[in-house]
This record gives C-alpha cells, structure tokens and sequence, in this order.
C-alpha cells in the first residue's frame, strides 16, 4: 500500500468528488456504477474509467463490501507486550511466526509491541496467548474489545 | 443471523472487492454460478444485518495526505464511558474507537481511539480536542505512535468456512 502523499495535481476535481461521494456507500443494485455516477454528472462507464484509474495510482484501497469480520464467527484480540530492546528482534520473530498474528506494531511505550490475534474461534486467543507467553516468557497482556463506536472518518479528498 | 455455504461464498469472493465492470453483482454471480439476483439479494440481507457494514470505497488516507496517526488512550470513568466513547468515535478523525479492559496496574487505560492527520502537530491538536471532550470524567491519558510495522496481514475468511 503507498504510504507516500499523492502530489496535489495527481487528483483533479472529479476525482475528489468521487473519492467523498463513495466513502459514504455504494449501491448494492443492477447498475450501481450508472446509479452512483448520476449525482456526480457522470457515465457509469466513466466512474469504473475513473476508479480504475484512482485504484492505479494508489488513492483507493480497497473498493467493495466491509464485512464485520466477527459477526462471520472469528475472534480478535489487541495483545500488547513490554519487550526489553536487546530482546526486541528475537521476540518480534517469535511473535510474527504465529499465524494467528494479523498485525503487530512497534509503538514509542513501556508496551512497545502491539499486535491483534486473529482466530476462527474464541478459544484460540487464549491458546496462541499463553504459547506467546511461554516461548518469550513476557507476559502478554489482553485487550479483548468490549464495545465498537461508530465510525465517523471521514477523509477530505 | 447464521451464514449458510452460499452467503461464505459470496464473502469470500467480494472480500477483495468489486470488480469495476457495469454490473459488478451479475460479474460476480458468474463467478460462483449463482443467479445476479441471488447475490443482490443476499448481499442486501447480510447489509440488514450488519455482517455488511457498509459497500463503500475506502480512500487511501496516506496518499490524500494523512500521513501521521496514533493510538490514543484514555482513562474513562466507567459510568460514562459508553457515552463518550459513541461521541469520540463519531469525530472524523478518528477512524477506530473501542471500550477494553484496563489491565491494572500496568494500564489503567480503557478507551483507545486512532487519531489521523496530515501531520503529528495534528495529531496533537486532534489529541487536545478528545481530552476537552472528555473533560473531567478523564483521569489520564496517553497516545502511542507506531515506530515500525512488524506484521501486516490480511484477515480473510476462508470460503468453506
């Protein structure tokens, strides 16, 4: 994924209109693409033109469905762990060898590794938890989430 | 609501995304041999159902500019943490907004929210405005930059589920 800022000419007016339009959603129809380029004085032909174009040079990541992934039955849990610095890339490589581990972050805190656990089941996460803890012998501590808020982000194009 | 074969099917084809074609539904019902109708319909149902939180695009928000991000953390009275927490997460810069366990006495922090902006100073300022938000009912907070990306891999459902 870029990482980089797109130059400011990279994205002309329409491209900006359709980048904040279909943030807030997207038909699920027969001809969504005609739908949602109606408002925007647009072909249906030239929003797939457009989007293809916005997916080309990085200004979309990802176009479709958003799926609750724990209402399709898996488990997540945020772990973080304190990990002395002359330890850090040896635990990394333990910790990232489990395939449970979907991400892990290093983050500027005392907690200095940061990472979600990703099972089928709820059972998993305490297992890959306290198999972290016995081949690193740190503990890890568990942040299960007890509530999500609605998101309201939102980016400017 | 309980996801059948076909429903797992459908995720598994569209969890990618939609393909940029006229009629995206019909291009994919014809991958899984499915009528077009069929995958509206069930797409339509697992959207009432909130397993579809949104069809959306999601805007690369690096590439438009918002380069710098941290995990805030906060120390909420538990009595109004539900109700602060719906109102940070509503805020458009913050795209993540949970209520967890604090883990004393190490962490004494129960509500976390990812703050974005162009730059930290940003951050910073985004920072300022959740703790007046949250006021006394706010004991202390932190926020934590990520210095490195370790592991990054997608979550995807397998489609025999």
């Amino acid at each position: 994924m870029r990482r980089a800022a797109l130059p400011p000419e990279a994205l002309d007016a329409t491209d900006r209109a359709i980048l904040n339009a279909l943030q807030d959603g997207f038909p699920i129809a027969h001809d969504p693409f005609t739908q949602a380029a109606a408002p925007l004085g647009l072909s249906g032909t030239e929003l797939t033109e457009r989007l293809a174009h916005l997916r080309e040079i990085g200004a979309v990541t990802r176009f479709g469905p958003f799926f609750d992934a724990e209402a399709m039955g898996g488990a997540f849990c945020l772990c973080a762990m304190e990990v002395p610095e002359a330890r850090f890339e040896e635990v990394m490589t333990l910790v990232n060898a489990h395939p449970e581990v979907a991400h892990n972050y290093e983050r500027t805190h005392r907690l200095n590794m940061w990472f979600v656990l990703a099972c089928e089941d709820p059972g998993g996460i305490e297992t890959v938890a306290a198999r972290i803890e016995e081949e690193t012998g740190i503990t890890v501590l568990r942040f299960p989430k007890l509530r999500e808020f609605f998101i309201g982000f939102r980016v400017e194009a | 609501m309980t996801l059948d074969t076909t429903d797992r099917r459908i995720i598994a084809a569209t969890q990618a995304g939609l393909p940029l074609v006229a009629e995206p539904y019909a291009e994919v019902a014809s991958w899984l041999a499915l009528p077009e109708a069929e995958v509206i319909d069930r797409l339509a149902a697992l959207h009432r159902a909130g397993i579809v939180r949104r069809v959306a695009l999601a805007p690369n928000h690096y590439a438009l500019g918002m380069l710098a991000n941290g995990m805030s953390v906060w120390d909420v009275a538990d009595t109004r943490a539900e109700a602060l927490g719906e109102v940070v997460g509503a805020l458009p810069f913050v795209s993540h907004c949970y209520l967890r366990p604090r883990a004393l006495p190490d962490w004494p922090y129960n509500l976390f929210a990812m703050l974005h902006g162009p730059d930290r100073a940003t951050v910073e300022t985004h920072r300022a405005g959740v703790a007046d938000i949250l006021g006394a009912a706010c004991a202390r907070h932190d926020i934590l930059y990520s210095t490195r990306i370790l592991k990054k891999t997608g979550m995807r459902l397998r489609p025999e589920g």
